[in-house]
């Protein structure tokens, strides 16, 4: 019983990192119809930002990790502002194209500039100690990880329903111009997606962090790869659907590190796939993938 | 009736009561022009018709005016020149639209629709004073406040998007097409509220391929065809014409 309840935590830990991701992905592509590959890229900012404060010889963990998130959404905002604007009325394969460009830069710049190997960070190693409770032994790290990808969903869902800006971006996955119509700035709409998606990408960042202890160039490449999957299961462009994706992606691929057997170890990941693959089979949109607008009612 | 001039009618309005003046307007759509070179007036608290058939371009003007569609010649609104202004910039110095197709937000609620039709208002109070009205005049649309505005019927959204435009309080309201679609009893309502609208001061710009019902509540109405006006009078001038008729039904 208790193995049934620590894996479960397991897998909601798992599924928490891919959430945060996932939505980051999924409220950018919901307004601007753009899958910003460059996510992960933004994760490493992050990263370097806590290199940065450790040269710096600063190693108050709060410094550090509000320092990593706007770092963060610092960086989301100003590729916003550099390479998405310009592009924003281009064809979506543009967008694509751009966001790829975007990201092979920003590795580059990383491997040119900082340097191709992993460097350590210490700073973080605190947020992880084991816990015990009634028997279950758990790493504080994951309930940190899960109890604030709770919060930041509450958070966002009230941004979203409770003020004007939030509601524009909700109108906005439906119709732009008619958000602009009401005079709302697209300008801070975009800005407002970046922003948050950075902020997201911030948090991650955090506990990818404090899990692996180092960064590289790379290091947000697998993350956005499994969020990005996260969004497809759960139904692309649906922010329901990137929390549901991301949970349900972090449980079967617990699941399957649990039940496979030790000879077929490595092989998880294309277990997990198989898996996505079926639930595509079943719904080739996504779980929770946005109604089809079938044209206005006259 | 008058034939149509490149100029706008000197003699109708004097300068201080033209809120919107169009002059010489051409709009495009990407490289193709669909509206060559129009004129046309709407005076404050006057509702002004924009007649003709599918594919006039009266939807063309309509996005001229809120700069959605790009265009060239002169837009002046309240004496200034706005055709170089963005489209946001547009709605906050007073122009409202109801666009064709209504475009209500479905995936919000009405509620939360009406919210954004008042995103520039910054007093509070005055929306909720605002929301209150538009609920009292439609209960329909109050009963269902919290439901998505997907759900409403034709006539609802077409309501909705009439309240949605004028919760910014503007101080002209463009109307593309309000009765599209509708069953005649609603299209009633839709041109009673219109006619309410009127006769408590707001200035309209109505386009309708519903000539008969538009002309009853135009005090000045301008007919296009295949980007141009071809002619444009007062109401009880435009009615008597052949020209309308032949216009909109195509019979000469």
């Amino acid at each position: 019983m208790e193995y049934v309840i620590q894996q479960g935590l397991n897998a909601l830990s798992f599924g928490a990192e891919y959430a945060l991701l996932a939505l980051g992905l999924a409220i950018v592509f919901s307004i601007m119809g753009l899958v910003n590959f460059a996510h992960g890229e933004i994760i490493a900012v992050g990263g370097y930002t806590m290199v940065a404060f450790a040269a710096l010889a600063i190693g108050n963990p709060v410094i550090v990790m509000a320092g990593a998130v706007i770092a963060a959404m610092l960086a989301s905002l100003t590729l916003e502002r550099v390479a998405f604007r310009p592009v924003r009325k281009a064809d979506p394969t543009t967008g694509l194209l751009t966001a790829f460009g975007v990201s092979i830069v920003l590795q580059n710049v990383f491997l040119m500039f900082v340097s191709p190997r992993p460097i350590a960070v210490t700073s973080l190693y605190f947020l992880d100690w084991p816990i015990e409770i009634a028997g279950i032994r758990l790493a504080s790290l994951q309930v940190f990880e899960t109890l604030t990808t709770i919060v930041v969903i509450v958070a966002l869902m009230l941004f979203l329903r409770r003020t004007v800006l939030g509601l524009a971006v909700r109108a906005a996955s439906l119709d732009f111009e008619m958000v602009r119509l009401t005079g709302i700035k697209a300008n801070r709409v975009f800005a407002m997606a970046f922003l948050i998606s950075g902020l997201l990408a911030g948090l991650a960042c955090i506990f990818i962090m404090a899990r692996r202890g180092s960064v590289d160039p790379h290091l947000g490449f697998d993350p956005v790869l499994k969020a990005f999957v996260a969004c497809v299961v759960g139904g692309f462009g649906s922010l329901p659907g990137a929390v549901l994706g991301g949970f349900l992606l972090g449980a079967v691929e617990v699941a399957m590190l649990v039940m496979l057997p030790q000879s077929l170890g490595g092989m998880t990941d294309a277990f997990v796939f198989m898996i996505v693959a079926l639930i595509l089979i079943w719904r080739p949109d996504g779980i929770l993938s946005p109604a089809i607008e079938k044209g206005d009612k006259l | 009736m008058t034939p149509a001039r490149p100029l706008i009618d000197e003699g109708r309005a004097s300068q201080a009561d033209r809120m919107l003046t169009i002059q010489d307007l051409h709009v495009f759509h990407g490289p193709i022009e669909a509206v060559h070179g129009i004129s046309l007036n709407v005076e404050r608290g006057k509702c002004i018709s924009l007649l003709g058939p599918n594919g006039a371009g009266k939807t063309s003007t309509i996005s001229a005016i809120t700069g959605i569609a790009r265009a060239t010649g002169s837009i002046r609104f309240e004496d200034r020149e706005i055709s170089a202004d963005s489209v946001e910039a547009r709605i906050a110095s007073g122009i409202a639209v109801s666009p064709e197709g209504r475009r209500i937000f479905s995936n919000l609620t009405i509620l939360e629709n009406l919210t954004l039709g008042a995103a520039l208002q910054r007093d509070q109070a005055e929306k909720g004073r605002d929301i209150d009205h538009w609920f009292s005049l439609f209960p329909i649309l109050a009963e269902r406040r919290d439901q998505a505005a997907g759900t409403l019927s034709g006539g609802e959204q077409q309501m909705l998007a009439i309240a949605r435009a004028l919760m910014a309080r503007p101080k002209i309201l463009l109307l593309d097409e309000p009765s599209l679609g509708l069953a005649p009893k609603i299209v009633r309502q839709i041109f009673d509220l219109i006619g309410t609208l009127k006769d408590k001061g707001m200035t309209i710009l109505l386009v309708e391929q519903n000539a008969t019902q538009a002309l009853k509540l135009a005090d000045y109405a301008y007919l296009m065809s295949s980007g141009r006006i071809v002619a444009h009078g007062t109401a009880d001038e435009l009615g008597k014409s052949d020209k309308l008729m032949a216009e909109l039904t195509g019979v000469a």
